[in-house]
């Protein structure tokens, strides 16, 4: 039995003419702990809708997904998920932004500052612990996002295009960052991009995503043995995988217009 | 300084404006006072402290009205916000009571509390009480989502989400109600006055009227504006304050 598994899942929406869109089908995914999973696909390929139901935040229209052996059910700390617009509370500091989670817990003022303190100085924004969110650039807003979610200490972490607002190089270093933080705490991570370069960078295995309807097309392991060298040969060769199992998908397409 | 030269200017054209207007209808002093009679009677008004006094107790009125309007408002409207199916059931009513002038209710007002004190305090509170409550309904409703997914990951459960999360987050759109409410209530304040209290702003003018001193009457009118104008420019500020905390732009438009 594997950490997670996504057995037989689909989701369908009813859009607003009332046809039916089906986000997901039949999808069909195992996931180890302490792997680094990427969802990549274009827009529309579900792999958002993928993340939410792992996440708790939506439920399959049929099959069934589950974490350690339990069905999905709500949304909890042992699961926290990181959004593209950051989430934020821009009324709060950064410090009791990261404090957030840990307010729920049984766990004196004093401890909770130490703790928000050290996931701070984790992602190196202990300086700015007064400060308001808005104050901060976009990188800088993610990364306290990234605290606050390490600081419940949750066994996976969900990240829903974390990096897709933020410029090419604050993108790059970010992604370092948590690729390193990542595998230093030894979380669980589910990575959804639209980024190719960004999936070969951080996954353990990529998961290929296709729309219409939303489908794992194929699963590329991703074996670089930690080294994360961007310009190095077996980067470009995996890249190379990748884009491939993308074009096929385009010449199966242009059959249809002939 | 280019704001003084701005005030400068428009209050040198209104001198003008009127003090030709007074000469070209040659109406008597009683009737129309000039800039200059206006002046006198201002300074009448503040050496004999019936300006000081009226301003206080209209300002001690309206910031009861008022504040007890908006506390009242975001509370029902943050709960009817969250509670779509219950709003679809009051949306109608107040629909139908928002259109209507707080001066209209004002027999059955006094029916219900008597002149004095009660019927410039029960207006203003209905002035400001609709603007706001729609305001905060509305903003509730179209709050961002990623809040809520927020809210859930973290263990914040209901009702605790109200106020912890669903508030503070729409709180910059509500400050816009309070904002448009502060000005419609300022308006509805010498209304209410008029219905039996004996003193305020509102009692001022009716006084100056029953008098014949149009200078007082003037001076009670440009009175009125100067400290509405205030008051909406410490609301302003204190929403553009806001807006920025939160990391928002301010919605631009003439007001």
């Amino acid at each position: 039995m594997s950490y997670i598994t996504v057995k037989d899942v689909s989701r369908q929406f009813r859009r607003n003419g009332g046809e039916e869109f089906t986000a997901l089908d039949h999808v069909n995914l195992t996931v180890e702990q302490g792997e680094f999973i990427c969802l990549l696909g274009p827009s529309g390929c579900g792999k958002s809708t993928l993340l939410n139901i792992l996440a708790g935040f939506e439920q399959a229209s049929s099959g069934q997904a589950s974490i350690d052996g339990k069905p999905v059910g709500k949304p909890n700390l042992k699961y926290v998920t990181i959004f593209q617009n950051y989430g934020l509370l821009p009324w709060r500091t950064v410090e009791k932004n990261v404090e957030l989670g840990l307010e729920g817990k049984d766990i004196p003022t004093a401890k909770r500052q130490e703790i928000a303190m050290h996931y701070l100085k984790l992602v190196g924004l202990e300086k700015f612990a007064q400060s308001h969110p808005a104050e901060l650039s976009g990188g800088m807003q993610q990364r306290v996002a990234i605290a606050r979610a390490l600081a419940v200490n949750p066994d996976i972490l969900f990240m829903d295009e974390p990096f897709a607002a933020l410029d090419a190089l604050t993108r790059m270093k970010l992604q370092d960052e948590i690729s390193a933080i990542c595998r230093e705490e030894k979380k669980t991570i589910i990575f959804v991009t639209h980024d190719i370069d960004e999936a070969v960078v951080l996954a353990d295995r990529i998961a290929v995503m296709t729309p219409n309807p939303g489908r794992i097309k194929t699963i590329i392991p991703v074996d670089l043995h930690g080294k994360r060298d961007r310009t190095c040969h077996d980067f470009l060769h995996i890249r190379d995988k990748v884009f491939s199992a993308f074009a096929l998908k385009q010449e199966d397409a242009t059959e249809y217009y002939i | 300084m280019e704001k003084i030269k701005h005030i400068g200017g428009s209050l040198l054209v209104l001198a003008i404006l009127w003090q030709s207007l007074a000469l070209a209808g040659g109406w008597n002093e009683a009737l129309f006072p000039s800039p200059w009679g206006t002046l006198k009677g201002l300074g009448e008004l503040l050496s004999e402290g019936v300006l000081a006094t009226d301003i206080g107790a209209s300002l001690g009125r309206f910031f009861l009205g008022y504040v007890s309007a908006v506390v009242l408002a975001m509370a029902l409207g943050l709960v009817l916000g969250w509670y779509r199916s219950l709003w679809n059931y009051i949306n109608p009513l107040a629909q139908v009571l928002r259109p209507v002038s707080p001066v209209a209710w004002l027999p059955f007002i006094v029916l219900f509390f008597g002149i004095g004190e009660m019927p410039a305090l029960v207006i203003i509170f209905i002035a400001a009480f609709f603007p706001v409550l729609l305001a905060t309904v509305s903003a509730v409703q179209e709050m961002e989502p990623v809040y809520l997914k927020v809210a859930r990951n973290f263990g914040i459960g209901q009702p605790e989400i109200l106020g912890k999360i669903v508030f503070p987050a729409v709180f910059p759109r509500i400050a816009t109600g309070l904002h448009l409410a502060l000005g419609t209530a300022w308006v509805f304040l010498v209304a209410g006055e008029m219905a039996g209290a004996q003193s305020g702003l509102g009692f001022l003018i009716i006084d100056a009227r029953n008098n014949l001193r149009a200078d007082w009457l003037m001076a009670a009118i440009l009175t009125i504006g100067v400290l509405g104008l205030l008051l909406d420019g410490g609301v302003r500020l204190l929403e553009g304050r806001i807006y920025r905390l939160w990391g928002l732009k301010k919605r631009s438009g003439v007001s």
